[in-house]
């Protein structure tokens, strides 16, 4: 495909939504009415965001997949030039896989989210917020300005805080206050960082930042630029202890939230690490890599922790908030893999990125359906004294999610083993001046992590979809009939889930597709962009 | 207009010798921004006298024309640099130019002053201010604004520094028979006045210092001081600062803001924070960059500490409203806009350590493009604020709570307004206002003020979110609070009202969109 057609497809990929975002907000035109204003408006976002996925598929595929370390697509145009701030986009091997990911779990929210309309306020809202979101992510990993990418990394809170603030569940105000307080003070600190970059540096496009690779950067200014830009960006991986958002945004967010909070705007925080820290303040990044490590582990092993204490039988644990913890350990390997600052440990990170946002975004959805069925996500509540027995009520679910857990504890062939296998692996010979003992137990500990993954994935398995099976009422004295029949996987449950289901298989069974991709465009950000 | 060309120097060559030592020559159209609005203020208060009761409301209408008018006026000296009002034996010195500094300052002095007064019409028959004296006073005010920052010397910037105050203190105390409103103003004055009689006693160490009033002459004068007028020199910069730092409400003149903000009517409120700070910044600027340039060494530190105690002082007292307390939304925007100050003065402390003409004029444009930005969105928060009051008149923070169930569009345009001001996306143009400021302190090598500043740029987020997110939360129950007293004023927002909110979100958007607009000042030539 030429260039023209390329830089058009980019341009669409980060427009459209947008455009899409303030149609929703029109009346609906004549001919296209549907059943309803509601029905319209929900309709609406599925077609935008389907058009945004078949833009972005086409992206990919007019991508040269043999110089993936090359940025494509670029659109480089002025926009303020008082500030030498330039409307920069462009797509490479570390972007593209990120931009596939956010357009695929918006267009899958956007199809649960028809068939299933969040109950709140209105679904006219509810989509443009939603697309809003959608745009914001994706500009925000296809601009190549660091203004720009401030902008759209901001973008983002907006609709998210409505998303959870509005449509969320118990105690939502409190969560959403605190979600945005947080990510909005870590961004700003974010923004001091990418100032004196930018200042100092002399410009703020990234591209000829990177290829500076830190030399027009005192090292003074290096460390204080990374300092801020790591604590703004660890608030959003989440690192611990920054973390503390985390697990009430997502209990309090409704599916399609959780599913895009976890998915999609978590891994903006490791994608800055990688294109803005590693390349541009090379200094900061080695002095900090120890300490970035050593927060990653102790959040692997927290996440695990927590977890475990929630999936405790009595502890009433809620399941969304467990899912919350373990997204904070498996962030933790990715987080690890870049404080490596190798690529097989850099690669290792944006693999589990991606593993992350498909598994994690199927356990969501899974809860969420979960949650709709027997109303509530509190393990001990759903599993009573014996079990949820999923398994015998609904099997299917009661497959998906075991299929969830244990791509989420990193069976090898699934998705999850990949990144952070390739994280530790990093670990074990982390790059030239950062100690190896150090890495090695982090290494030592991070494994050790997995372990406690896989106890309390296990769990959760055992308590929710084992258990005895409630067509035999008389194995219940002490709850008789208090198990209502479950529906089973509905079909556009099916069409939301099942790409996600063969696209973890597929990552799992074939990493070079996403390692391809990546490898070459890291080896250069970790050169310098030569 | 008089048939007097603009070409100022050739006339006075040509005129006979005797008229030529004496008369200076007068370029009207040079002048018509500021005399425009003077006389529309004249005619307002003459065709007061003559109007009946029920035809007053015309008054807000010949406002407004006369103000669009004078702003009209700027576009024909877009063309070039005009000056007037020169020394007959030194056609170089003068009073009066209208420069690109002079002409973006009287455009937002001019277009703050329509807002404000579109904001008024409304508010007039509320409160049942006497419409005449209003409309008069504003005026003045204005144009004494409009004059200043065209004065090229000293006597012209005090006069016109006081044209525009003295109205002030009347406009704050025009609520007759309100204890607050009186306190208010007498509490301005008082402060005010003290601030002038200091900023005069500098002027005239300055005159005895150098011999001359007219700033170019004193910037040479003072490059050579006789040493032993090296000191009185040196307090006469600082002391002649002290009355335009009044005027901006930086610390340590800053506690008359809150109570005169509270007390005044609101759209009175949101004259002084806009139109009160561009007279005060346009003045300190003038006479720091052209009159004291050898000076810098003084007034560069002086207003860098200034603006570091101003923003910290107005954020951390904004921090500390309880949103329960009478009249805390306009106390906010009170401190708020004291920390604003703050920010603005940063790119003119750059300027005195700037060492080229460029790197100065950089510092001053970035004062500029942040003054327009805060302009626009700071009068639409005070015109949801001036919205607000109508129903709720205690106008307390807690009244926002669930604005946007109410009121839709008022509650997302304050919202954009008070992300402006904190600096956040959707306010764009208020996050690149801040970088062209923050870019001007790190190239001035004020590493320490740019710290200063991003923290209070952090701290000023808090109350601004809590703000917004207070837009959007479910209302509280039914208005327990209105005490005995307080009718409950129409809700329709009315015509007016409407306009000035949408003008100034238009203007707001249109400034996020294109940046540019106002950042070129930044990198362009004004000075």
């Amino acid at each position: 495909m030429n260039h023209t057609a390329l830089q058009v497809l980019l341009l669409a990929l980060v427009v459209l939504p947008l455009l899409g975002s303030v149609a929703a907000l029109l009346p609906a035109p004549p001919g296209l009415r549907g059943r309803g204003p509601e029905q319209a408006v929900l309709r609406h976002g599925v077609t935008v965001t389907g058009a945004v996925l078949a833009v972005a598929i086409a992206l990919t595929a007019g991508f040269d997949h043999d110089r993936p370390a090359r940025m494509q697509a670029q659109t480089d145009v002025s926009w303020i030039p008082a500030l030498d701030i330039r409307i920069h986009l462009g797509v490479d091997g570390v972007s593209l896989p990120l931009l596939v990911l956010t357009a695929l779990l918006t267009f899958l929210c956007a199809l649960y989210g028809y068939f299933n309309p969040p109950a709140g306020g209105s679904p006219k809202a509810f989509v443009s917020l939603l697309l809003l979101l959608e745009g914001g992510t994706l500009a925000s990993f296809a601009v190549l300005d660091l203004m720009l990418f401030f902008l759209a990394f901001e973008m983002v809170l907006i609709p998210m805080y409505f998303l959870i603030h509005r449509w969320g569940g118990a105690e939502r105000e409190r969560a959403a206050w605190r979600f945005i307080l947080y990510t909005l003070l870590g961004s700003v600190v974010m923004l001091l960082g990418l100032l004196l970059v930018g200042l100092k540096g002399g410009t703020f496009d990234m591209v000829a930042l990177a290829s500076d690779n830190g030399s027009g950067l005192s090292h003074t200014t290096q460390l204080i630029a990374a300092l801020a830009i790591i604590t703004g960006l660890a608030v959003k991986a989440p690192m611990w202890p920054l973390h503390s958002w985390l697990p009430d945004a997502h209990t309090a967010a409704p599916t399609v939230g959780s599913v895009l909070l976890a998915g999609v705007l978590l891994k903006m925080g490791t994608y800055g690490l990688v294109r803005i820290v590693l390349p541009m303040t090379p200094d900061g990044a080695h002095t900090y890599a120890p300490y970035l490590a050593a927060f990653a582990v102790i959040g692997i092993l927290y996440g695990s922790l927590a977890c475990l204490a929630l999936a405790r039988s009595g502890a009433k644990g809620d399941l969304k908030r467990l899912i919350a913890y373990s997204s904070v350990g498996h962030m933790g390997f990715v987080l690890l893999g870049i404080a490596t600052l190798t690529p097989t440990g850099v690669n290792g990170a944006l693999f589990a990125n991606i593993a992350h946002g498909l598994i994690t975004g199927l356990l969501f959805f899974l809860v969420g359906a979960l949650k709709d069925r027997t109303g509530t996500t509190d393990l001990d509540q759903l599993s009573g004294s014996s079990g949820a027995a999923l398994y015998g009520r609904a099997p299917r679910l009661g497959g998906l999610l075991a299929f969830g857990a244990v791509a989420s504890l990193g069976l090898p062939g699934l998705a999850g083993f990949w990144g952070e296998m390739l994280a530790m692996f990093g670990a074990f010979e982390p790059a030239e001046g950062l100690s190896r003992p150090a890495f090695l137990t982090f290494m030592a500990l991070a494994g050790f992590g997995t372990l406690l993954t896989a106890a309390y994935m296990l769990i959760v398995v055992r308590r929710v979809c084992m258990g005895d099976h409630p067509a035999e009422p008389g194995q219940h004295p002490a709850e008789p009939g208090a198990r209502p029949a479950l529906a089973d996987v509905r079909g556009h449950e099916a069409a939301a889930w099942s790409p996600l289901v063969a696209l973890t298989v597929l990552t799992g069974l074939w990493p070079a597709a996403l390692l391809g991709l990546s490898d070459p465009a890291v080896q250069q950000l970790l050169a310098g962009g030569k | 207009m008089t048939p007097i060309a603009p070409g100022t120097s050739g006339l006075a060559a040509d005129a006979p010798a005797l008229a030529g030592s004496l008369v200076q020559s007068v370029d009207w159209l040079a002048i018509a921004p500021p005399t425009i609005a003077a006389v529309a203020a004249l005619v307002c208060l003459v065709a007061d006298l003559f109007l009946p009761e029920h035809r007053k409301p015309l008054l807000g209408s010949l406002a407004i024309g006369g103000l669009a008018l004078a702003a009209l006026s700027l576009l024909p000296l877009l063309d070039g640099d005009r000056s007037t009002f020169c020394l007959t034996s030194d056609a170089e010195v003068c009073s009066y130019t209208a420069d690109s500094f002079a002409l973006v300052i009287q455009f937002l002095v001019l277009g703050g002053a329509l807002l404000t007064a579109l904001l008024s019409i409304s508010n007039i028959a509320d409160l049942k201010l006497p419409a005449g004296e209003f409309w008069f006073l504003l005026l003045s005010s204005a144009s004494g604004a409009a004059l200043l920052p065209a004065s090229r010397d000293l006597a012209t910037l005090v006069i016109a520094l006081e044209v525009a105050s003295l109205p002030a203190f009347a406009l704050v105390g025009l609520r007759r028979g309100d204890r607050l409103s009186s306190e208010a103003a007498l509490k301005f004055f008082l402060s005010s006045v003290t601030a002038t009689a200091v900023m005069l006693l500098g002027v005239s160490f300055v005159y005895a210092a150098t011999g001359s009033l007219h700033l170019s002459r004193i910037a040479e004068g003072l490059g050579h001081v006789d040493p032993r007028l090296d000191t009185l020199a040196q307090a006469g910069v600082v002391l002649t600062l002290v009355g335009f730092a009044f005027k901006t409400a930086a610390v340590p003149f800053h506690f008359w803001v809150p109570d005169t903000y509270v007390g005044a009517p609101v759209p009175v409120a949101a004259y002084l924070s806009v139109i009160g700070k561009a007279v005060g910044f346009s003045g300190l600027i003038l006479v720091t960059v052209l009159a004291f340039p050898s000076y810098a060494d003084v007034w560069g530190p002086v207003v860098a500490v200034l603006a570091a105690l101003t923003m910290t002082a107005g954020n951390a007292a904004a921090l500390r409203q309880r949103p329960e307390r009478p009249f805390s939304a306009v106390r906010l925007l009170a401190w708020s806009s004291v920390a604003q100050a703050g920010y603005l003065l940063v790119p003119i402390a750059a300027a005195g350590y700037g060492d080229s003409d460029r790197e100065i004029s950089h510092a001053v444009g970035s004062t500029v493009a942040y003054a327009l930005m805060y302009a626009a969105v700071n009068l639409g928060a005070f015109a949801v604020a001036a919205l607000v009051a109508r129903s709720r008149p205690g106008n307390r923070l807690t009244d926002y709570r669930g604005l946007y169930a109410t009121r839709p569009a008022a509650a997302l345009a304050l919202g954009f307004f008070l992300l402006c001001l904190a600096g956040l996306p959707p306010g764009i143009i208020g996050l690149f206002a801040k970088v062209a400021v923050f870019s001007a302190a790190v190239d001035a090598g004020l590493g320490w003020l740019a710290v200063v500043m991003a923290v209070n740029v952090v701290i000023a987020l808090y109350y601004y979110l809590q703000w917004t997110a207070a837009l959007f939360r479910t209302p509280a129950d039914a208005p327990a609070d209105a005490p005995l007293g307080e009718t409950a004023l129409p809700r329709t927002a009315g015509a007016p009202l409407t306009a000035a909110i949408g003008l100034a979100a238009v203007l707001g958007i249109a400034l996020s969109g294109a940046p540019q607009l106002v950042l070129r000042f930044a990198s362009g030539t004004l000075l």
